[in-house]
């Protein structure tokens, strides 16, 4: 009885999210098409051609995976704290509060739902990058499993932003503030080699770089760190926001007065 | 069996408002129970901590035996909560809202959809099962919600305020649902404001004043403590001052319009006689409130000069 209580709930919340994603295309799926586009244009294209080559590639070839990866992360995170805010703030959140289904339920529905956002705009947006440049993946378990676990560890951090949130406000500051700082700083435009020793030094302890990285050896089979590095980072990630989302939903924190 | 035992349950806000001090009460599997107060009684809190909206501060809540505390899950599966304020989503349509709902509670999809459209049906809201819900009329949106706490058919059904703001047509209608509902076995607990309400449906009751329970007894026993009722006379003519009649109180509302406040043993016979001597005619009569209005009131007021 528990398993097939989860597992139909589980479905049941994986299935709202999609529609939901569905329902809303004009602002889940075109907006970072849009985005993604001028930047192939603009950074690839114009003024990727003066710059040359970096790692080995040509500019585009080599911002593509930072591009891909970079709407991913935004995509996930901005999936879950939207969806999970909003149902919070409709207090329709209470409709799965006082149903009998265990926390790490509504945990992996939720993830599920915000990976399947992120992987659907990293999909659209590797279309758009084929219309200006060719793709190799190099190792494709390590783009898969990279790709996954970014999505991931974005979609649990965005549950926790959504936890603690009381205000629309409260969404926005996290993605503004911190996100997006450190996605244009890790790795996404450049290769930290061309950082002088400090400013190395210090990209070296934002994690979005490792993920960048990761998914960059992926796809073009080089990297700024060493693999093994990006999956500690991204697993240990994971298992902490993890713990702390299941966490919160046992004590109720944020979610039950 | 009881369907909800209540044991010794407090709460305490964090910002220190102590909204139950130590609650205990039972309702008995089958029961259809009124759950009374002011507002800012506790009622609310008592409903959120039953359904795990709310954590207790101290003290435990079982529902078929299964304590919400150690068992939610179990605990949670038996329950329907029809809430006071609206927590649907209002972008989503009835028939998503009511299907999500069963699958919360392990329902496959195929029994989701059937139960969706009965209960659908069954409160007159089948018209409107694929329009979205916020373009729905108050009274349909609390009407909505009933069919969703109704989705996992559940043995105890938990209505708060589910009348309010909905015309005396379909609230009447929603009566019968819920009675039926009742019959058909599952224990139902209501809190409204409307008295008349409880009355016609309750067979037992809890008063909460202030975080306390007041009184806890059968619907019967309660009404058969009320000695005195109160009428409203409509006069012929203006009183220019109050009657004095033995055994009977008067107050005058204004010239034309006399409350009078008749003990339950005497007849209404020796009223009007007693008004007709004193040269008082009166045109039409009816009571001030109902039964259980009175008692309520009489309680809260008591509390309140404690």
């Amino acid at each position: 009885m528990n398993a097939r209580l989860s597992w139909v709930g589980y479905r049941t919340i994986v299935r709202k999210e999609v529609t939901r994603i569905l329902r809303i295309w004009a602002q889940t799926v075109v907006p970072p098409a849009i985005t993604m586009t001028l930047y192939f244009i603009i950074f690839g294209n114009l003024i990727g051609r003066r710059i040359g080559e970096m790692g080995g590639f040509d500019y585009m070839q080599f911002i593509v995976p930072g591009l891909i990866m970079m709407s991913v992360i935004t995509n996930s995170y901005g999936n879950m704290v939207s969806s999970f805010f909003g149902a919070k703030f409709g207090r329709h959140i209470e409709e799965l509060l006082i149903s009998p289904l265990p926390n790490w339920v509504i945990v992996a529905g939720y993830v599920t739902g915000a990976l399947v956002r992120g992987l659907m705009v990293g999909a659209v947006v590797t279309l758009i990058s084929l219309f200006f440049t060719r793709l190799e993946i190099q190792h494709p378990l390590i783009t898969v499993s990279v790709l996954l676990m970014t999505s991931i560890v974005f979609a649990m951090a965005g549950m926790v932003n959504a936890i603690f949130a009381n205000k629309f406000d409260d969404i926005a500051i996290i993605p503004t503030f911190i996100l997006t700082p450190l996605t244009y700083l890790g790795g996404v435009f450049y290769s930290i080699s061309l950082l002088p020793d400090f400013w190395r030094n210090v990209s070296a302890f934002n994690p979005i770089l490792y993920m960048v990285n990761g998914f960059r050896y992926g796809i073009l089979g080089v990297s700024d760190v060493k693999i093994a590095y990006a999956y500690a980072i991204m697993g240990g990630f994971a298992l902490a926001l993890g713990s702390l989302c299941l966490w919160l939903l046992h004590r109720g924190i944020g979610l039950r007065s | 069996m009881h369907a909800l035992e209540v044991d010794n349950l407090t709460k305490t806000y964090a910002n220190g408002v102590e909204a139950l001090k130590g609650i205990s009460l039972n309702v008995k599997e089958g029961d259809f129970f009124a759950l009374l107060g002011p507002n800012g009684a506790g009622k609310s809190t008592l409903i959120g901590i039953i359904s795990s909206l709310v954590n207790a501060s101290s003290g435990e809540v079982r529902i078929f035996d299964a304590s919400v505390q150690k068992q939610r899950s179990k605990a949670m599966s038996f329950i329907g909560l029809v809430p006071q304020e609206l927590n649907f989503n209002q972008f989503e349509k009835p028939m998503e809202i009511i299907v999500n709902q069963a699958g919360y509670y392990g329902i496959s999809r195929k029994v989701a959809l059937e139960r969706a459209e009965k209960y659908l049906r069954q409160l007159q809201l089948w018209e409107k099962h694929d329009k979205p819900s916020r373009l729905l009329s108050g009274g349909m949106k609390r009407r909505l919600m009933i069919a969703r706490a109704m989705v996992n058919e559940p043995r105890l059904l938990i209505l708060d305020e589910p009348t309010a703001g909905v015309d005396i047509e379909i609230r009447r209608s929603m009566w019968e649902f819920i009675r039926q509902i009742n019959e058909s076995g599952t224990t139902v607990i209501l809190t409204t404001h409307y008295l008349e309400e409880a009355e016609e449906l309750c067979r037992n009751i809890a008063i909460i004043d202030r975080g306390e329970i007041v009184q806890n007894s059968d619907m019967k026993s309660l009404l058969a403590t009320l000695d005195i009722e109160t009428f409203v006379l409509d006069l012929q003519e203006p009183l220019p001052a109050v009657p004095q009649i033995d055994g009977m109180e008067f107050k005058l509302r204004d010239s034309f319009t006399l409350e009078a406040s008749v003990p339950k043993l005497k007849s209404l016979n020796a009223l009007f006689s007693a008004l007709e001597s004193s040269g008082v005619h009166v045109m039409s009569m009816r009571n001030k409130a109902n039964r259980l209005e009175e008692l309520f009131l009489r309680l809260v007021e008591k509390g309140a000069m404690q």
